[in-house]
């Protein structure tokens, strides 16, 4: 038995309204990689920050290597030997990696000799980084990396990782796993935090699942099956979505010489798409964010137009088309983000609703609007989603983020398309929402529709894709069956090797 | 620290308890101005809400608070509708100068021949006028991207230079004896927007206002058009997806509240003012705005808000003459119930949180 690095007793904190920890208590051993574990909302991040010292505790203590451990802030967090990788990078694009890492440092050393730390630290640990690179230069794995390394130069006792490998290849999860082994063989205690099942039961030793601000259990996470964690974190037993056999009709929409000239600053360029969807199939488009994913929706939707022959559906051509007549063709679509851009936050369901179902569902008469025909559709989407909301009349903003999914995703395969494309359809949603939604668009397709679902997620992906296809710079790859491939060569096409090429 | 914070479900009572309780913190607030003035705050208050209806002259009042009243909520109306969508006309002002040059130009230049098509011609070339004056910050903002604030608010300078010049130069009354002005529409049967029923203050300009209260109230609330304009308000990224073309947008809450404030301008130079003159605007395009907040940017809002404005106008008129109030402490009066209104607003949507239990990084 291991000496215990952090133990945790009794913590709880509680935000108006909601008990976010409830008399939480674990311990980590040193030399540990231990799992938290837990749906959106079940309390991990508060824990977290507790521990990082970014929130207090209302009751409950912590002691840290025998001693009592109270972080007041961050920095006192970092003092005692606690870092932090957080899931969203704090780095600015516009300076060299070198130069982000001496920001986060209390007392920077020189530039010469903090560059000699950085590849010290970066060949020791298998995680190769130039430090003179700009940072707006390097890869998501590249930046996370920045931030780990940023992390072990202050050569920390317990290390914490929030949902490190969601934007991650294959590849740089395995190397990323090197790396955190290599750490925990020198006696670093790891945190690790994550809702990707396999990855936790291939990692860790330990873990402590949360359900609704309570810790339900701490086991070995090998020792069980992945169903039965999942069931832990839920509460239930889990409905996974099930696709059936089935075969591929006739060609639906073609796309082909796609491209398009970035759209801002910052966007990236579409380089010469070309795909066919079938009746009946799921194409899953998989790649990290940032390579086109919101620009080729916003193609397809309408929202940018692009050359006419671009884009056809059944032989018409849909590039020049605003979104409601591609709508009336039977195209649609439910972008990434869920307020802002799918829904109007302020609005109620009945107006968003309105939304995207005034051309199919006839909501509008020669400019007119009919209000009860548009609270009656909100009405079926809210019940035949399950979605948890007082009624029609609540602004999508006071829905939470799974149950604003299942609307927006609703209104669109209620309103029955032949086409559609959806992207990031449970990113940030709870387990259970994301098996409905997974189900509803495997449904879709039975019942004839053709679907692209793009998405960071490929566990998803492999669950409900019948073809596939990755996004790279602006490039997709030639789509082919999901059977055919192997994890590896699916990393490979992520990483911008297109295996037909 | 604070920091606001937005509430997730906003309160609808609030929201329209919000206009009552900045009114009635305007009434305090304004007290002590006057106490502080050295005049009794109750009668001073009194004398400004309640005189213009009540007291002994209310006859007189009474109709000026109609005449008052339509060009606010003529405006107002026009410019709630931007609002709503997030496009800011602040150059109400100049589209109402330009109407007015327009209405009574046509009228002058047909001078002195009565008929019955004068006066739909006149109210057509007013609303033409200050549509095609509203139009450049539309066209320049949809070519250019330029900022529709600053260049319509410029425009009212240029509006009031071309008011001058009109007033001293081509629209200068031969019969004037050299004094500036132009001829007055009132001795002009033909052009003179009259009172429909005597003593009532009702003229054409005040069933215009009504018009455009209920055809907005449609608008916004039935119309795809509406829709589309609270859309791009809430969300220019969902109106996007939508399928709404921001650029027709911006045509039309432009055009729409710069034809209704060059009608407002032309229904007052054919009426209560009668003339071109260099003093002519008197500020109803930059009040409006007031108006169109005070009264939510809901149509029927701004009615009530419309004429509120128009009794503090009147009030602070009668406040100044009989209790020598000074001007500036009259408008300071009616910008305190846009700053209370604001700051309610504000409480209405966002709560106020302490963040010294919690570090932000």
């Amino acid at each position: 038995m291991s000496k215990s690095l952090l133990h945790i007793n009794g913590l709880t904190k509680a935000y108006p309204g909601v008990v976010a920890n409830d008399d939480v208590s674990f311990n980590i051993d040193a030399g540990e990689i231990h799992a938290l574990l837990g749906e959106n909302g079940a309390g991990k991040s508060t824990l977290v920050k507790m521990i990082y010292g970014l929130v207090r505790p209302d009751h409950g203590a912590m002691q840290l290597a025998g001693k009592n451990f109270s972080p007041a802030e961050p920095r006192a967090a970092r003092a005692a030997g606690v870092a932090m990788v957080f899931q969203h990078f704090s780095l600015f694009e516009a300076l060299s990696v070198a130069e982000n890492i001496a920001l986060g440092m209390e007392t920077p050393p020189k530039s010469n000799a903090l560059s000699a730390r950085i590849t010290e630290v970066s060949q020791a640990y298998g995680l190769p980084l130039d430090p003179e690179r700009l940072v707006g230069d390097l890869s998501a794995g590249e930046r996370q990396r920045v931030e780990i390394i940023r992390c072990l130069l202050q050569e920390p006792k317990l290390l914490i990782m929030d949902e490190p490998t969601s934007v991650l290849t294959p590849q740089e999860v395995t190397t990323l796993f090197t790396t955190l082994r290599k750490l925990k063989a020198e006696g670093t205690s790891i945190l690790y935090i994550s809702h990707k099942l396999e990855e936790i039961r291939a990692l860790c030793e330990t873990a402590t699942i949360l359900r609704g601000g309570k810790k339900v259990a701490t086991c070995d996470p090998r020792k069980k099956s992945a169903r039965e964690l999942a069931e832990m974190m839920v509460g239930g037993t889990l409905n996974s979505a099930k696709a059936k056999k089935t075969t591929l009709g006739e060609v639906v929409l073609k796309v082909s010489e796609l491209s398009l000239p970035p759209q801002s600053a910052f966007g990236t360029s579409l380089k010469n798409i070309a795909f066919q969807l079938h009746k009946g199939e799921i194409l899953g488009i998989g790649g990290v964010a940032g390579n086109g994913q919101d620009e080729l929706l916003a193609c397809l939707s309408g929202e940018v137009k692009t050359t006419g022959d671009a884009i056809q559906l059944n032989g018409v051509s849909l590039g020049n088309m605003l979104p409601n007549v591609r709508r009336a063709l039977g195209v649609l679509a439910a972008p990434e983000e869920r307020l802002g851009h799918a829904a109007a936050p302020d609005m109620s369901l009945t107006e968003n609703a309105m939304l995207t179902a005034m051309t199919r569902q006839n909501l509008s008469k020669s400019g007119f609007l009919d209000w009860p025909r548009a609270k009656a559709f909100a009405e079926q989407v809210i019940s035949q989603f399950d979605v948890r909301t007082p009624g029609p009349q609540s602004a999508a903003r006071s829905l939470s983020g799974g149950n604003l999914q299942k609307f927006v995703i609703g209104r669109e395969v209620l309103q029955d398309p032949e086409v559609l494309i959806v992207n990031q359809p449970t990113w940030g949603v709870d387990a259970a929402a994301a098996a409905d939604i997974r189900q509803a668009l495997l449904d879709l397709a039975t019942k004839g529709a053709a679907v692209i679902v793009i998405s960071q997620d490929l566990d998803e992906l492999m669950e409900i894709s019948t073809s596939f296809a990755a996004l790279n710079t602006g490039r997709l790859s030639t789509a082919r069956p999901m059977a055919e491939l192997s994890l590896d060569e699916i990393g490979l096409l992520l990483g911008g090797a297109d295996a037909a090429a | 620290m604070l920091r606001l914070e937005k509430r997730p479900d906003p309160s609808k009572t609030w929201g329209y308890l919000a206009p009552v309780l900045a009114v009635i913190a305007t009434m305090i607030g304004g007290g002590v101005m006057f106490a502080l003035l050295g005049k009794d705050p109750f009668e001073a208050i009194r004398t400004i809400f309640y005189d213009p209806l009540f007291s002994e002259f209310a006859w007189y009042y009474r109709p000026q608070l109609l005449i008052k009243g339509a060009p606010l909520i003529l405006i107002a109306i026009g410019l709630s509708m931007g609002f709503r969508a997030g496009i800011w006309n602040i150059g109400a002002e100049g589209q109402y100068i330009i109407g007015a040059i327009c209405g009574a130009g046509a009228a002058l230049a047909v001078y002195p021949l009565e008929s019955a098509l004068v006066f739909p011609v006149m109210i057509l070339c007013g609303a033409i006028g200050g549509f095609a004056w509203s139009m450049i910050p539309a066209i320049l903002k949809i070519k250019f991207g330029t900022n529709e604030i600053l260049v319509s608010l410029m425009l009212v300078y240029v509006a009031e230079q071309l008011l001058a010049s009109m007033s001293l130069g081509l629209m200068k009354n031969p019969e004037g004896f050299g004094f500036p002005g132009s001829r007055n529409l009132q001795q002009y049967a033909s052009a003179h927007n009259a009172e429909l029923w005597t003593g009532t203050g009702i003229h054409l300009g005040v069933v215009f206002a009504l018009i455009a209260v209920i055809f907005s109230y449609i608008m916004l609330a039935r119309h795809q058009m509406g829709f589309h304009i609270r859309l791009t308000g809430e969300s220019p990224k969902a109106a996007k997806f939508a399928g709404v073309n921001p650029n027709k947008v911006v045509i039309y809450c432009l055009g729409f509240s710069g034809a209704l404030a060059g009608l407002a301008g032309m229904f007052e130079v054919a009426g209560p003012s009668g003339q071109i003159s260099i003093d002519f605007n008197v500020g109803y395009g930059f009040t409006a705005i007031i108006v169109a907040f005070l009264g939510r940017l809901d149509p029927f809002g701004i009615l009530l808000a419309g004429l509120l404005m128009a009794l503090t106008y009147i009030g602070g008129e009668i406040a100044q003459s009989s209790l020598g109030l000074p001007s500036a402490a009259i408008q300071a009066f009616q910008g305190m119930l846009l700053f209370f209104l604001l700051a309610l607003d504000m409480l209405t949507n966002f709560k106020i949180k302490r963040t010294n239990t919690e570090v932000r990084i």
